[in-house]
């Protein structure tokens, strides 16, 4: 089984976000990460190949930072990689990066493309949609348990208190959430071969596309107003009750 | 006209490092404090090191190792010796075992023996010191003599690394006692051979998690082709394996010495005295300065000794300084981490003190510090 997974580079978690002076998000100091739920995809897909054989495509979009994420799934144990990069598509909308990513497909032989549900940095949740739209492939979103059987895939999806179980016929677009698995390190051997696996880099005219304007822009980032540090109200029950009543009311206004 | 000086880790290298990084953060650490309390190895933790190759990682990977070079190891060292030096050290006493064999082991004993320490997740141990012999190794009584197809080893070996649980045991031991060092030869011990005892685990004031204890040898039998080298190779040997080893000694003592100054720098940021976090106190600040100066020359220091090694230069001046000055700095600096936590460094459920106990060890194994300043006077006045 062939299995393309889509992956993005994104912020650790942990990183604080700063703006630059023009008001762009700065990455100065910031330890870079494979977007948490695409390391489900990586790993869901390297334990399908483990199981059934096949090969493990990984695709990314970004620039040349990203490829120390593509070499992290290839040391995990993904086969090969295409890297997009292109100063084009350094602020692009999701229509744009769809339409990209199913241009990169093109070609590619594969029984399952396997993803992130959402990015923890823009958390648009809107490639995988719009790509199996273009591509015109059935979906199964937030999947926290994979199943294949021939041809089909059974999904799980988890909501409050029950499981929603789907089955689409492959090829289909597979967003992981978490739960799926617990992802690998890559072992210090994978770290030494990834270097050798194919890494193609392609560009925009290479895939037959030209600039495109995004649809969407970027105006412009805020960060959000620091937290004002809590108030505690001192003194007898029925005088702090009071006090409090009022803050609600006059100074929060939320009753 | 040599470039500049490039301090940059490789992409690969930064890789290895995240690697071991998350691996001791995730998996080491918060079982670090139970090991040190209970003296004894997680065994799935054990079993976890060797799935990622943590394990050997000197052993090239067609003999099931990762396949480190020495600059990859020392990074690897450091980060295991950061979530807890007890796992370090296993790690890096199975590789000071493996280093003889790939010196000068024939291919058949190194597909004999090395997979199972690598694939096989077992570990090795290296006996060399004696009860009498520790720093003078020239002078160790074991001895092994050849009775037609086999050698017939007798001694008693003391404190060997990963001693109750190795794969295989790196022995050496005269086969000719009037040649004194050039009569020493090494030999694998497989585990389970008729004649081969421990003694107990060692009661340790550091890498208390580490299997340390006494080796006994009594009339145990090994085919002539468990002979490491040649017959009176084995000082040599063992010299060359110890100075390949040694930059890794100092990465661990780096290792420990970044632990402790990272908590040493947090606890400073949050703990308050006097109205403000410690950390605004000038004396506060001068001793943290201070450590993190000695813990990045010390790093500088070992991986300037992996570089040599590496680029086939001489290095044993450079392997012997890192080794020292790293693991003196390792006890400075834990020292001063205690200090800088006050009472809570002292109790047992803040890392520090741990820290500082395991500190001493690198001070004293692998060539204690003060055999290391004579190997550096001797290549001064060579």
């Amino acid at each position: 089984m062939n299995i393309v997974v889509l992956i993005k580079q994104t912020f650790d978690t942990e990183a604080k976000i700063q703006l630059t002076g023009d008001g762009k998000v700065s990455d100065q100091g910031v330890n870079l990460i494979i977007n948490p739920y695409d390391e489900f995809a990586v790993e869901e897909a390297i334990r399908i190949k483990e199981a059934k054989g096949g090969e493990v495509t990984i695709v990314s979009m970004g620039g040349d930072k990203a490829q120390e994420a593509i070499r992290q799934a290839l040391a995990m144990g993904a086969d090969k990689a295409v890297l997009i990069s292109d100063p084009a598509l350094a602020e692009v909308d999701h229509y744009v990066a769809a339409k990209v990513l199913a241009k990169a497909l093109e070609g590619m032989e594969y029984d399952l493309i396997l993803t992130g549900w959402v990015a923890i940095d823009d958390q648009s949740a809107q490639v995988p949609g719009r790509l199996a739209e273009i591509l015109g492939l059935p979906q199964a979103n937030v999947v926290t348990k994979l199943e294949l059987e021939d041809g089909k895939a059974v999904c799980h999806r988890e909501g409050d208190g029950a499981v929603e179980v789907l089955e689409v016929p492959l090829p289909a677009v597979i967003t992981a959430q978490k739960g799926l698995n617990e992802p690998r390190y890559p072992s210090l051997k994978g770290i030494m071969q990834a270097k050798k696996k194919e890494l193609k880099k392609v560009t925009l005219q290479d895939l037959g596309l030209s600039a495109e304007e995004a649809k969407a822009k970027i105006v412009g980032y805020q960060l959000p107003e620091a937290r004002q540090a809590g108030k505690v109200v001192e003194g007898e029950p029925a005088d702090t009750v009071r006090q409090l009543v009022e803050f609600l009311t006059k100074e929060a206004k939320v009753i | 006209m040599p470039g500049p000086l490039d301090y940059r880790l490789s992409d690969e290298q930064l890789a290895l490092q995240k690697m071991a990084r998350e691996f001791a953060r995730q998996e080491i650490s918060p079982v670090a404090l139970k090991m040190d309390e209970e003296e004894e190895l997680d065994p799935f933790l054990i079993k976890r090191l060797a799935e990622y190759g943590l394990q050997s990682l000197n052993t090239p990977v067609e003999y099931g190792g990762s396949g480190l070079d020495a600059v990859g190891i020392c990074i690897v060292l450091e980060e295991l010796a950061k979530g807890c030096a007890s796992v370090a050290v296993t790690s890096a006493a199975t590789a000071l075992a493996a280093y003889p064999l790939l010196l000068a082991g024939s291919d058949e004993q190194k597909k004999r023996f090395l997979p199972p320490i690598g694939e096989g997740g077992g570990l090795a141990s290296f006996c060399l010191t004696e009860a009498e012999a520790g720093s003078d190794a020239a002078s160790i009584t074991s001895t092994a003599v050849r009775y037609g197809r086999e050698y017939v080893i007798n001694g008693t070996k003391a404190f060997v690394s990963n001693g109750g649980s190795a794969e295989f045991y790196l022995v050496f031991a005269s086969t000719d006692r009037s040649k004194k060092a050039k009569g020493i030869s090494a030999f694998v011990v497989p585990r389970g051979t008729p004649g081969l005892r421990f003694g107990k685990k060692l009661r340790k004031m550091g890498i208390r998690a580490a299997d340390t204890r006494e080796i006994i040898l009594e009339e145990v039998k090994v085919p002539v082709n468990n002979l490491v080298g040649r017959e009176g190779q084995g000082f040599v040997l063992a010299m060359e394996a110890l100075d390949l080893a040694r930059p890794g000694v100092g990465a661990m003592s780096i290792g420990i010495a970044q632990a402790a100054f990272e908590a040493a720098l947090n606890y400073a940021r949050e703990r308050r005295q006097f109205g403000k976090p410690i950390g605004d106190f000038q004396t506060i600040q001068n001793m943290l300065a201070d450590m993190i100066m000695k813990v990045e020359a010390g790093r500088h220091l070992v991986f300037q000794a992996a570089c040599k090694l590496e680029q086939g230069l001489p290095f044993t001046k450079e392997a012997a300084m890192a080794k020292a000055f790293a693991s003196d700095v390792a006890m400075e600096v834990t020292t001063q981490a205690v200090q800088v936590l006050g009472g809570y460094g002292f109790i047992r459920d803040y890392p520090v003190e741990k820290y500082m106990r395991d500190a001493k060890i690198m001070q004293i194994f692998e060539g204690t510090n003060q055999i290391q300043r004579l190997v550096i006077a001797k290549q001064l006045f060579a």
